[in-house]
């Protein structure tokens, strides 16, 4: 009797881990080198900026382009090789497939209408719904692109062929600040929901 | 690590306040803390800084922007051209740049310009401009890019620096082409050899099919397309063929040495 209840509270604590270690390791990793590159990123687009305006000083990183410049090229390998990491495990545990799989048109309206209305449960936070599916999923597909045009920006020549299939420098440049606005819109977002479903962000600290 | 240390509050001993902090958490998250705290430390590890009191960002990055060289040189395609473009590609009027207005911008009178060669060369003749000019020469439309992320494609015309190296018995086993400048505060740059002797890299004589104006780096301008800008000098003065890294205006203000494109 005593044995099967300590076997059944093992089977519902295992069943509780809502973010593996690994992932909270790599996430949080990830938090710190994306804050990094972003924050770095808009120091160095102040040197030539875009569009018809500039980062405030006090937002940005290095203090000035060649120190931001210095840890964009220094973050940039913790972003790449922790994003490796989790593409590699993500596809190999078989997480995204599980977690992110399958995203519908109708399920995302229907789960969006949900959300807006006010009637989307949070009770189990081991299922995505179709709007989390989607941005999750959409925002893996942004960090690939933001890899890949900051390369390209970087290695016109020598990566000339991967430049190119961005249609050229000057056009990297625009795609990679779009990514950039898209990652920053996506962390207002999901930094809102985390405080308001804080059982979220504890289970992306300690697990459940 | 000032900066780092004004995060501690003085007189409590931080050891003492990661024992509390710790009792206040529960069993298996404090296991899990602890772990964590190893892990982190092993990452420290793993970037290979120093974490004790000689730590600081400013070495880390410097650190991690020699690596980045490293990384570049390696990566680095000896084979590989710049992107060419037509002639109704180029951008006009092309920006002048540099860290002065140009009105400060060196005025050189070629009557009194030499071109002087040192270092590991056979041959360490001064070169006046019109003995320059005598050398064959072949043009480019490639695109220039600066370190601030603005480009604007250009047309360069002058004699390849590999031809030049050649010509003169440099000894292109050294590792760099370190070059001086005329600019006001002096501006000086060094080249790796491997992107001296690419193919594309070249004395400039002329841009747009013109004497190279003022602006752009009369009498002759280091074009390196597949560097940054900052990486190709202007109103050049001399040469040394050098196994000695002797940095650069940029490059010691922490620009990538490297640069490459």
């Amino acid at each position: 009797m005593s044995s099967t209840t300590v076997s059944d509270q093992h089977a519902t604590s295992a069943a509780k881990v809502i973010q593996p270690g690994w992932v909270r390791i790599v996430h949080w990793v990830n938090a710190v080198a994306i804050l990094l590159m972003i924050t770095s990123g808009w120091q160095i687009y102040n040197a030539s900026p875009l569009f018809d305006f500039s980062f405030s000083q006090r937002i940005t990183l290095g203090g000035w382009l060649g120190g931001a410049l210095l840890w964009h090229f220094a973050a940039m390998w913790l972003l790449m090789v922790n994003g490796l990491v989790y593409l590699a495990l993500g596809l190999a545990t078989g997480r995204f497939a599980k977690k992110l799989l399958p995203i519908t048109p109708r399920g995302v309206i229907s789960d969006a209408t949900a959300a807006l209305t006010g009637r989307l449960s949070h009770d189990d936070l081991t299922r995505y719904n179709q709007v989390q599916k989607l941005l999750y999923a959409g925002i893996i597909v942004v960090g690939i692109v933001i890899v890949l045009s900051g390369l390209s920006i970087w290695k016109p020549v020598q990566l000339q062929y991967l430049t190119a299939l961005f249609g050229g420098y000057d056009v990297a440049r625009y795609v990679h600040f779009v990514c950039m606005a898209a990652i920053v819109a996506f962390l207002v977002v999901h930094v809102a929901l985390a405080l308001l479903v804080p059982k979220s962000l504890r289970a992306m600290i300690i697990g459940r | 690590m000032g900066r780092l240390r004004s995060l501690l509050i003085p007189g409590v001993d931080k050891q003492l306040l990661v024992k509390d902090a710790v009792k206040l958490l529960p069993d298996p998250a404090r296991r899990r803390f602890i772990a964590g705290g190893a892990s982190l430390g092993a990452l420290t590890l793993l970037t290979g800084c120093d974490v004790s009191d000689s730590f600081s960002a400013d070495q880390m990055l410097t650190r991690i922007s020699k690596f980045n060289d490293a990384v570049q040189a390696l990566i680095f395609n000896p084979h590989a051209l710049a992107p060419t473009f037509p002639e109704s590609a180029i951008t006009k009027p092309f920006p002048f740049n540099a860290y002065y207005e140009l009105d400060d911008a060196p005025e050189i009178d070629s009557k009194d310009w030499k071109f002087a060669v040192s270092g590991l060369v056979d041959n360490k003749k001064s070169w006046t401009l019109d003995e320059l000019y005598q050398l064959p020469q072949v043009k480019q439309v490639t695109r220039h890019i600066c370190v601030e992320g603005w480009s604007a494609i250009g047309s360069w015309t002058g004699t390849p620096l590999r031809d030049f190296l050649k010509l003169v018995g440099a000894d292109t086993s050294a590792k760099y082409c370190w070059f001086q400048c005329a600019d006001k505060d002096g501006y000086n740059s060094p080249l790796d050899m491997e992107t001296a002797l690419h193919p594309q890299t070249q004395m400039t004589f002329k841009f747009a099919d013109q004497i190279l104006p003022r602006a752009y780096g009369y009498p002759m301008k280091i074009r390196v397309p597949t560097k940054l800008g900052f990486k190709n000098p202007k109103y050049v003065v001399s040469m040394e063929v050098t196994n000695e890294y002797k940095g650069g205006y940029w490059e010691d203000q922490g620009y990538n040495s490297f640069s490459g494109s």
